[in-house]
């Protein structure tokens, strides 16, 4: 029977849908099925915090593929139904309708889901959180002129999100935890480049506080928060970070922890097992550690080539680990992240509203934080990823043309 | 490859296109991309068919463009799509020099 079971990946996300389309192309032509727990296709989720939720853009434009196509692939599409058993031994995966199927190889690709804001209130109150494509056009319902909307976490998410709000009229206020936006993924001079390029929009942001308790009345809620002051709003949304859906895994025996553990090659320790994506923790050559990556980067290359590795053929996925964010009329991109460097260098863009951050240990670039050049994100990633050692002066010398620096 | 007829359009002249940096140009609506590469100028659509981008206002490497949103990259003279996301190949176009001028052949439509 195991010879002829078929692969199966779970999880319909992107990592999902780049996953089966290259165990096709790798020229795995056995039976393949694609599970996922929404109704949609496999979608990208970026535009959920901006075009989608602003309503640019409909949420179909979202979809990777659709399921004709994926039934063109020779796919085996189950959507609507999570997997809730592994059993390794058996080599089976159970849904949660009760459905039993049994696989060669698995791969997992079940992502994560947001972390859910633990405080007296919540449950009752107008919350709202932001991952499906759901959660975008519930939380867009709730945007109009004059509506006050307060947003828990000054994350990427949470700054995304206020920025549609704002442009849809609302009042924003923004609570943060830290002291400082994006404090996991930026250093300190793109976080408060962001803290006044959102205040000049209008929106309030409240640092080092967090939510106490939420009161919930016939139309609007109050929030206490621990800094001794009330705040109140028509709606809440919540970007408080995310948690991997790695628990039936676990329960199965793999090893994770904040996350599936996969090496490079996207295996897990168990040989019919693979991972990519948002679910998974695996070292990053480039960060030196274990890492679990949120990155729409991250979901298709590390799904190619552990889809690769799955079809025959070892790949690793060592990428500089890159992301973007788009908050008014900022693009944000990043590289790798501020944790080891000694001498931070900047450089002017085209106006002032585009500069370039380096961060750098000795001679190698370890972080970039770049609004609006992204010519020099693509030097830098190269450089980066190439590990080639960089004179800061030159980085900073705008008469230099920064692809100079690849010749070394 | 079709019979049609082309009409040659003057879209630059070869002294504007550098090793490494490709410029844009428009033919009515449409977006095209110059390279000059290994000495020979090549024209191809300049807009990433996985998203709307402008491709040459990306990294040029090589043989390869690469969009500058989501770094799908292209190969210049044939223009098929070498990487993820893209999945479509885009259209080349001939091209030929009279004198100075840069000349892109295009099908009547």
């Amino acid at each position: 029977m195991t010879d002829t079971a078929p692969y199966i990946v779970v999880g319909a996300g992107q990592a999902g849908h780049w996953a089966v389309r290259t165990l096709r192309e790798e020229g795995y032509d056995g039976p393949l099925v694609l599970i996922g727990d929404e109704q949609h296709p496999p979608y990208e989720r970026p535009p959920l915090s901006k075009q989608v939720m602003d309503g640019d853009a409909t949420p179909e434009s979202c979809y990777l593929t659709t399921a004709d196509k994926l039934a063109e692939l020779g796919v085996e599409f189950i959507p609507g139904r999570g997997v809730e058993t592994l059993d390794r031994d058996r080599r089976l995966v159970a849904l949660d309708d009760g459905t039993v199927r049994h696989y060669h190889r698995l791969m997992i690709t079940t992502g994560t889901r947001p972390r859910p804001l633990d405080v007296p209130g919540a449950e009752a109150a107008p919350l709202h959180y932001l991952r499906t494509i759901e959660d975008s056009l519930a939380i867009r319902a709730h945007f109009a002129p004059g509506r006050h909307v307060a947003i828990i976490g000054g994350g990427l998410i949470g700054l995304e999100a206020a920025a549609t709000a704002i442009k849809a009229g609302c009042r924003v206020s923004v609570i943060e935890a830290a002291d400082r936006l994006m404090a996991r993924v930026v250093g300190t001079e793109a976080s408060a480049h962001f803290a006044t390029l959102h205040r000049s929009h209008g929106v309030d942001i409240i640092f080092s506080a967090m939510a106490t308790e939420i009161e919930s009345g016939d139309k609007a809620c109050r929030i206490s928060l621990s800094t001794g002051t009330q705040l109140e709003a028509d709606v809440i949304v919540a970007g408080i970070g995310v948690v991997a859906n790695a628990e039936f895994a676990a329960r199965a025996g793999l090893k994770t922890d904040n996350g599936v553990w996969v090496d490079e090659y996207g295996r897990s320790e168990d040989p019919h097992i693979f991972a990519a994506g948002d679910v998974t923790c695996h070292h990053n050559p480039y960060l030196d550690r274990r890492v679990r990556l949120e990155t729409w980067q991250n979901a298709q290359n590390q799904a190619i080539a552990a889809a690769k590795t799955m079809a025959g053929t070892p790949t690793a996925a060592n990428d500089v680990p890159w992301g973007w964010s788009d908050q008014f009329d900022a693009r944000l991109q990043i590289l790798g992240v501020p944790e080891r460097w000694d001498r931070m260098v900047r450089r002017d863009g085209a106006n002032e509203t585009a500069f370039s951050l380096f961060y750098l240990d000795g001679d190698q670039l370890t972080a970039v934080n770049a609004i609006n050049t992204p010519m020099d994100i693509a030097v830098a990633r190269r450089l980066m990823g190439r590990r080639m050692a960089v004179d800061a002066e030159r980085l900073a010398d705008t008469s230099v043309a920064l692809r100079d620096l690849l010749k070394g | 490859m079709n019979n049609d007829p082309l009409t040659w359009h003057r879209v630059a002249d070869k002294s504007e296109i550098l090793e490494d940096e490709p410029i844009a140009v428009k033919v009515g609506d449409k977006h095209i991309g110059l390279y000059l590469l290994d000495g020979e100028i090549y024209a191809m659509d300049n807009v990433c068919s996985h998203e709307f981008a402008i491709l040459t206002d990306g990294f040029m490497e090589g043989k390869c463009i690469e969009c500058p949103i989501h770094q799908a990259q292209f190969d210049i003279r044939t223009g098929k799509a070498m990487s993820a996301p893209a999945e479509v190949d885009i259209a080349t176009y001939p091209v030929k020099l009279e004198g100075g001028d840069v000349l892109v052949g295009l099908r009547d439509e």
